[in-house]
């Protein structure tokens, strides 16, 4: 099978290629990429032939943190259906957490979830093992085990792990693997009940608040524990102005942290609680405009190293309730992109910059073979159209789940096509 | 004037819609006041009140209210605690709604859920008072009540005492009382004082002797005595040192100073009895206005032809 | 096009007439109570009672009635009039009761002030004093004293201006066939 891209602009971050170029790919693997019209075609049988006139040529997107529920919660997400979302969403390599039921803290899960993944998923799925057993807290996982099923990172996501000499140990233990540890930074004793922000919009709402100390805390705690026993910190979905900071001084002490932010946390603030909508909750909150003005500063000067979407599917019936009791997340494969390329438009990111956190940063953290349009690796491409207006529609979400704040939201920057592994995994239904 | 479709809390109503309830309120006064107190203005309505929480006072004042206006008044409590998940809650309105009431009063202990349900089904809702967040028709009373006392509202200085952070009694009077003019300040230790407070327009002190001496109206809050667990405070007897309305208190306040409080009192830990009892406390007479204010609601929501209204 | 059917002299002697004729059928003043309905009928039943305090020397008891509360039509309108203060300082029972009102039309308003009334207790007599009739009767009742009968096509609106609320007395016809009240 071939496949040609012509007429497009190629962004590859990874390779410093940025201008218009033809891309031939032969049996799932990158041939050559030219000038347009410089190509080979000659001998070529039968290609198909993609027009990517107008749009962006980038590599596949990698989202390291997503939820796909499956095993134990197939009524919110499968690993199908997952691996669907995010191929509409440009994604062509996924990290999923680990609190599934049963979690993911041993070899036969994450077995499971790649041989699912490999029969139905598509596009390449990671598994991420807990750092503790069952996400208890207690005991360290069998992390050797899970690493050699394929787990990339260890991470007790959503749980976080709050003792702090536990930690400790975690840290040293993994430094056997090189592999980082995925941190939800949130001490729990201080958000206990909490369901938003803590601040001037909380108290109006009366709701329980999240103070932004209970992530930096944690962040610090983290970071503190690391300078001493070695090992590797990535922060998850940083929220907090303060914890950016934190990570700045660390990275400039050359501690290895690296940190994500997702996309609802450098658009949306707690003002969007108002009206108890229950998709504007999530873990950690939304938060002030103050902290979305230090994230931006981070993701510009670089302290945030990648974009994640913290992708949470959850069913209506976990979220057609009481704010109080609705459950944590949104979905978010479906809308990262119109979204990072909002930073583009402020000139937060270069389009190029804004591409590289989506790709080759994560690749490199990761250490996945992917987030690249380098000549002989597997053709994970994603083709998009920056200028293309257009209203999200959960409805037509590929996710099981639906819970997003940013249904109706006008937007710019559509999927048009996305490869994963040369094969054409998504194409807009539009077109 | 339209009055607005459903009373899900104070913020939002406009200084001439507080007025026409109040105003309102004078002339249901009169009613429970008749040997024969009923008129037959709601003949034929149901009005269901929807208490998720336990109440006394509150959903007797709606009860009381709906029949003295010859409705049909159904009580039904749910509890919270058995239904975690609330789609139950969703589909308990949408059935109750299925039977075609004219009208739901709705309390929960979770913020929010009012405005949710409101959401969900078409017939009118009055919030009887929604987790920490609103609780309007208590604040409508008090203003009744204070404007019955004092006359003209603009101006006044109402101190509120107590525990700020888990009020809804505080929330709804805040947004009407600035509607109105009046001056607030806020009294608690800083554990029950929550963040960002002060954006709603509020003055905050920590001095019940210095917050009373301007005060034309001292509002005691109930102290909820099960927050003693939550690290907010050393004990009741501290807090009642410090925050206790009492004789000797009172002494710096303006002679006439009206003493009201939401109810129920906690004897001698927020107020003394003395003081209680004394005659600048309006307690009893805002239970009375209670009803005069749901009746009057009541009759402004259910006035005529609510699709007109939509 | 409006046309006055009384002016403020012509009111003053309906006013007088009513009183005389209410002294004469209940025998005197003692037991009368005069009671007015919002908002036009509380004005003249003052001048009524007033009037009677004149010729008879002695002040008899005086009530207002609000009927909204008691209306008929309450769904049918798009917003529920603001409802005032019923004020009945006194007992019922044993009064002969009048009740004065501006204009009697349909009677539906007579209507919800008698049974307004009959909750507030057991009145020897009710007695019905208006200023105009203007006939359209919808329900059996009658007047017991009139100011004036005033014959009017259904879609006319009659308006009853007095000193207290208007700022002058008149009463005049007004043709507006796309109105309905009065």
């Amino acid at each position: 099978m071939t496949v040609l891209i012509k007429n497009g602009t190629v962004i590859d971050p990874a390779n410093n290629i940025n201008t218009a170029k033809d891309i031939l790919i032969i049996k799932g693997i990158i041939k050559s990429i030219e000038p347009p019209g410089k190509l080979d075609t000659v001998n070529l049988n039968n290609p198909q032939i993609i027009d990517a006139k107008g749009c962006i040529v980038c590599p596949g997107l990698i989202d390291m943190h997503v939820h796909f529920r499956e095993p134990g919660f197939e009524y919110k997400e499968t690993i199908e259906s997952g691996c669907q979302s995010a191929a509409a969403g440009g994604f062509t390599s996924v990290a999923v957490m680990p609190n599934t039921n049963p979690v993911n803290d041993n070899r036969s899960v994450t077995e499971l979830i790649l041989s699912l993944a490999k029969s139905k998923g598509g596009i390449k799925v990671h598994p991420i093992g807990a750092i503790t057993q069952g996400l208890a807290g207690k005991r360290l996982s069998e992390m050797a085990d899970l690493r050699d099923a394929g787990a990339i990172a260890f991470s007790d996501d959503g749980c976080p792990v709050m003792n702090s000499e536990l930690m400790r140990r975690a840290f040293e233990y993994s430094k056997m693997f090189n592999l980082p540890l995925i941190q939800h930074s949130e001490m729990l004793d201080l958000t206990e009940g909490g369901c938003m922000n803590e601040g001037a919009v909380s108290t109006e709402l009366g709701l329980k608040g999240m103070p932004t100390e209970a992530e930096d805390i944690m962040v610090y705690r983290d970071i503190a524990l690391l300078e001493k026993t070695g090992g590797r910190l990535h922060v998850a979905h940083i929220s907090s102005g303060n914890s950016v900071d934190l990570v700045r001084h660390a990275k400039a002490k050359g501690l290895p942290v690296t940190c994500e932010v997702a996309p609802h946390h450098f658009t949306l603030t707690d003002e969007a609680v108002r009206g108890y909508d229950t998709n504007t909750k999530m873990s950690p909150p939304l938060r002030s405009n103050k902290d979305i003005e230090k994230i931006k500063e981070g993701l510009k000067d670089g302290t945030i190293d990648i974009i994640a979407t913290d992708h949470a599917p959850h069913d209506i019936t976990d979220k057609q309730v009481e704010y109080q009791n609705a459950c944590f997340g949104i979905v978010g494969l479906e809308t990262a992109l119109p979204l990072f390329l909002k930073l583009v438009d402020e000139k937060i990111l270069s389009m190029s910059d804004a591409i590289r956190k989506l790709t080759a940063t994560p690749a490199q953290i990761f250490n996945l073979d992917a987030g690249n349009l380098s000549i002989g690796k597997e053709a994970d491409v994603l083709i998009f159209n920056p200028d293309i207006k257009y209203s999200i529609d959960v409805s037509k979400f590929h996710s099981k789940s639906k819970n997003s704040p940013f249904d109706g939201w006008k937007v710019k920057g559509k999927v048009f096509h996305t490869l994963a592994r040369g094969k054409i995994v998504y194409t807009d239904p539009d077109l | 004037m339209i009055i607005p479709k459903n009373i899900l809390g104070t913020k939002g109503l406009s200084k001439e819609e507080i007025v026409t309830i109040l105003d309102s309120a004078e002339a249901f006064k009169e009613i429970s006041t008749r040997e024969i107190k009923k008129v037959p203005t709601l003949r034929g309505r149901t009005i269901i009140n929807l208490f998720f929480e336990p109440s006394t006072r509150t959903r007797t004042s709606f009860e009381i209210a709906g029949k003295r206006l010859s409705a049909d008044v159904i009580n039904i409590s749910g509890s919270t605690s058995s239904t975690v998940k609330g789609e139950n809650l969703i589909d308990m309105a949408l059935n109750l709604e299925a039977m075609n009431p004219d009208l739901m009063i709705i309390r929960h202990s979770h913020s929010g859920v009012a405005e949710m349900l409101s959401k969900f089904i078409k017939c009118p809702i009055i919030n009887a008072g929604d987790g920490h967040h609103e609780h309007p028709t208590q604040a409508l009373l008090d203003l009744y009540t204070i404007r019955e006392a004092i006359g003209d509202l603009h101006g006044l200085n109402v101190t509120i005492v107590g525990d700020i952070t888990h009020s809804r009694v505080v929330r709804s009077n805040i947004y009407a009382m600035k509607t109105m003019g009046i001056n607030v300040t806020l009294v608690g230790p800083p554990t029950m004082i929550p963040l960002g407070i002060e954006n709603m327009g509020v003055h905050v002190s920590y001095s019940l002797e210095d917050a009373v001496l301007d005060a034309d109206v001292i509002m005691m809050l109930r102290l909820q005595t099960e927050r003693q667990n939550e690290f907010l405070l050393p004990s009741i007897r501290e807090y009642s040192n410090l925050f206790c309305l009492t004789t000797k208190i009172l002494k710096r306040s303006k002679d006439d100073v009206l003493i009201i409080h939401p109810g129920p009192v906690n004897r001698g830990i927020e107020i003394t009895l003395d003081v209680m009892k004394s005659d600048k406390s309006f307690i009893l007479n805002q239970v009375t206005n209670g009803v005069a204010i749901r009746m009057a609601l009541m009759y402004l929501l259910l006035g005529g032809n609510n699709d007109s209204l939509n | 096009m409006n046309s006055v059917v009384l002016n403020e002299k012509d009111i003053s002697r309906a006013i007088t007439r009513i009183t005389h004729e209410i002294l004469e059928k209940n025998k005197g003043a003692e037991n009368v109570a005069i009671v007015g309905i919002r908002t036009r009928g509380v004005t003249l039943a003052k001048r009524i009672h007033k009037k009677i305090n004149e010729i008879e020397g002695i002040e008899v008891d005086f009530g207002i009635l609000d009927i909204t509360l008691y209306r008929d039509d309450l769904a049918i309108g798009k917003q529920n009039p603001i409802v005032e203060k019923t004020h009945l300082p006194f007992h019922l029972e044993g009064k002969q009761v009048i009740l004065i009102d501006d204009v009697l039309f349909t009677g539906r308003t007579i209507r919800a002030a008698i049974d307004a009334l009959i909750d507030f207790g057991r009145p020897a007599t009710v007695q019905l004093g208006v200023l105009i009739d203007r006939g359209h009767r919808e329900l059996p009742i009658r007047p017991d004293y009139v100011g004036k009968n005033i014959p009017t096509a259904k879609t006319n609106r009659v308006q009853v201006r007095m000193l207290e609320d208007d700022s002058m007395d008149e009463v005049c016809i007004i043709d507006s066939s796309n109105s309905m009240d009065k």
